[in-house]
């Protein structure tokens, strides 16, 4: 059994691992605008233009750009998320990665540092974006913001195994965006964040399923909107099984990656 | 300190380090000298245990590096080839991270990282991001980091390279403090022969993976035997005769000139003189260079400067 130091120490090391990341967010502010200016894009332009024309079924309580705002906030996340993955390529190249590796740290530890410094930027985004929300009038209640909040880490820290997982299968940059791009657009398109998932065809219903952003969009919706797709603690469980079997890959991924 | 038995790395269709065999001992400065690939950083790496080897094993600090990583790891400090802090945060952050890395306590933290950086004279740049340091300074930082722990065991991997001649000289003057001051064993790599012979008081010289030489600087150089004595002869010159000559223990041509290897060269350069007509005579003392050349048949490359450049020039963000 470990000893209650031991533990310390081991917190300590995660702690360290997620300060450096999170000082580097925030002393990269041009990342943070980009990476806020794309979810704003989707949400006022296709928001209104296609809300001028799209009927959801029933929508007319709620209409497009308020129905699209939870899978807009999820959409941030996923695209943060995965690509965070790409950090760990910087790591490597700049060999700063190999001096963690160097130091008594195991390669778990590395990782959930690494995954919840990418956490921390996709929480801060959503919380700009949330903010957002209050401008186009999404009815906030306390319990909701919580819930979002909850949905939002699971999603990020799911979503940000995946990408480190990726990434740390990966030499280049450019081959990893190319990777990440195959990834994100289906995360995003199958997820239900721009339209009703319950009137498609099986097939379509099929990949949608094994999404985990669905779960986080319609718990998202459930949360901001009280409209999900299933009740909140199914979603909320099922993201959580994600969260369980990418963030073991992501592990595993570390502990095979070489070294030098 | 550190026994390597049979240490190979092969890769697909490379022997990297074929069957090294070494024994370090405490407080020792000890340097890995050969050219660009001689297999040196493959080496350190395997003794650092970022890299597994083929066949064979070494004992760091007591811990065997294949069964016992974790504990290698937290036994030995590493200044890498090239710089491996994190440029967006400032010196004094990337200590502080090492710092929680290497389980320091934290009543000793503050005070260790001070004291590192002192050691280092980057105390009163600690604040500025990494970013805005000269290559000097982001190498002595590196230093400073590898110190934290408080290691027994500091690896440096051509702590120089890439640097300009004062930042060079000002870097060894580092190096002679750190061995100064903390009691510490240092096995260093270069291809740069002056900084081993300056900095090292044992040398292995290792070419294609392999040491063929082990000795203190001094011994090496004697092993070549006297002086080197070149000259440009003004016809070719009577060989034989100069055979003859006792004090004389070996003669090279190369492109045009003579070179060879004389005892006591200022008395006897004279005599030489009579058997010979030439344009221009220089000697030497031999130097390390002339170690590798005589056991290489090669001589080590100063260019080519192991692409630390490129690489920083390509993805500095």
């Amino acid at each position: 059994m470990r000893s209650m130091a031991g533990r310390i120490t081991l917190f300590e090391k995660m702690y360290a691992l997620w300060l450096r990341e999170f000082k580097v967010f925030l002393r990269e502010r041009s990342r943070l605008v980009a990476s806020t200016f794309t979810p704003l894009l989707w949400l006022f332009v296709i928001g209104i233009g296609f809300g001028s024309v799209a009927m959801l079924p029933g929508g007319e309580s709620v209409g497009y750009q308020k129905f699209i705002f939870p899978g807009i906030v999820c959409m941030s996340v996923i695209f943060t998320s995965i690509f965070f993955g790409s950090y760990i390529i910087w790591d490597r190249k700049f060999d700063f990665l190999k001096s963690v590796m160097v130091a008594p740290v195991s390669r778990g530890t590395i990782f959930v540092g690494k995954a919840l410094g990418g956490m921390t930027s996709s929480l801060i985004q959503a919380a700009i974006l949330l903010c957002v929300g209050a401008l186009i009038g999404i009815p906030y209640s306390f319990v909701g913001v919580i819930e979002a909040t909850v949905i939002v880490i699971l999603l990020s820290f799911t979503l940000t195994s995946l990408g480190l997982a990726l990434g740390s299968y990966m030499q280049s940059l450019e081959g990893f965006q190319m990777i990440a791009s195959f990834v994100v657009f289906p995360l995003f398109f199958l997820s239900g964040a721009l339209f009703p998932l319950d009137k498609l065809p099986a097939w379509l219903s099929i990949l949608t399923s094994i999404d985990p952003a669905t779960y986080a969009v319609s718990a998202m919706r459930s949360a901001l909107l009280g409209v999900g797709d299933r009740p909140f603690e199914v979603d909320i469980l099922i993201l959580l099984g994600f969260t369980i079997i990418l963030g073991a890959a992501g592990i595993f991924s570390f502990k095979r990656m070489k070294a030098v | 300190m550190i026994k390597i038995r049979n240490l190979t790395k092969k890769y697909e269709n490379l022997l990297a380090v074929d069957n090294v065999n070494l024994e370090i001992g405490k407080n020792e400065v000890f340097g890995l000298l050969g050219p660009n690939g001689a297999g040196k950083t493959t080496v350190i790496h395997m003794l650092a245990t970022l890299l597994k080897p083929s066949s064979g094993t070494a004992i760091v600090n007591g811990y065997d590096i294949i069964s016992q990583p974790a504990k290698v790891r937290a036994s030995i400090g590493i200044v890498f080839q090239t710089p491996s802090s994190d440029d967006m945060l400032t010196g004094y952050e990337n200590l502080k991270i090492h710092a929680f890395l290497y389980g320091v306590p934290s009543f000793e933290r503050e005070k260790r990282i001070q004291s590192v950086l002192d050691l280092v004279g980057l105390g009163e740049r600690q604040h500025d991001q990494v970013k805005k340091y000269s290559g000097g300074m982001r190498r002595r930082l590196e230093i400073a980091r590898g110190l934290l722990h408080e290691p027994t065991v500091m690896f440096l991997d051509e702590p120089t390279l890439g640097l300009d001649p004062s930042s060079r000289g000002m870097m060894w003057d580092y190096i002679k403090k750190l061995v100064k001051e903390k009691e510490v064993t240092l096995i260093l790599t270069t291809h740069y022969m002056e900084e081993a012979d300056h900095l090292c008081n044992r040398i292995g010289i290792i070419d294609e993976g392999r040491v063929i030489a082990l000795d203190t600087p001094s011994n090496l150089k004697k092993s070549i035997g006297g002086d080197i004595v070149k000259l440009r002869p003004k016809s070719f010159p009577d060989l034989e005769s100069l055979r003859k000559l006792i004090y004389i223990r070996r003669i090279e041509l190369v492109e045009g000139e003579i070179m060879m290897y004389v005892d006591n060269a200022r008395e006897n350069i004279p005599d030489i003189l009579r058997h010979v007509d030439a344009d221009s005579v220089e000697f030497r003392s031999p130097d390390l260079n002339d170690v590798f050349i005589k056991l290489a048949s090669k001589t080590i490359k100063e260019q080519g400067e192991g692409g630390y450049m490129e690489r920083y020039a390509q993805y500095g963000r």
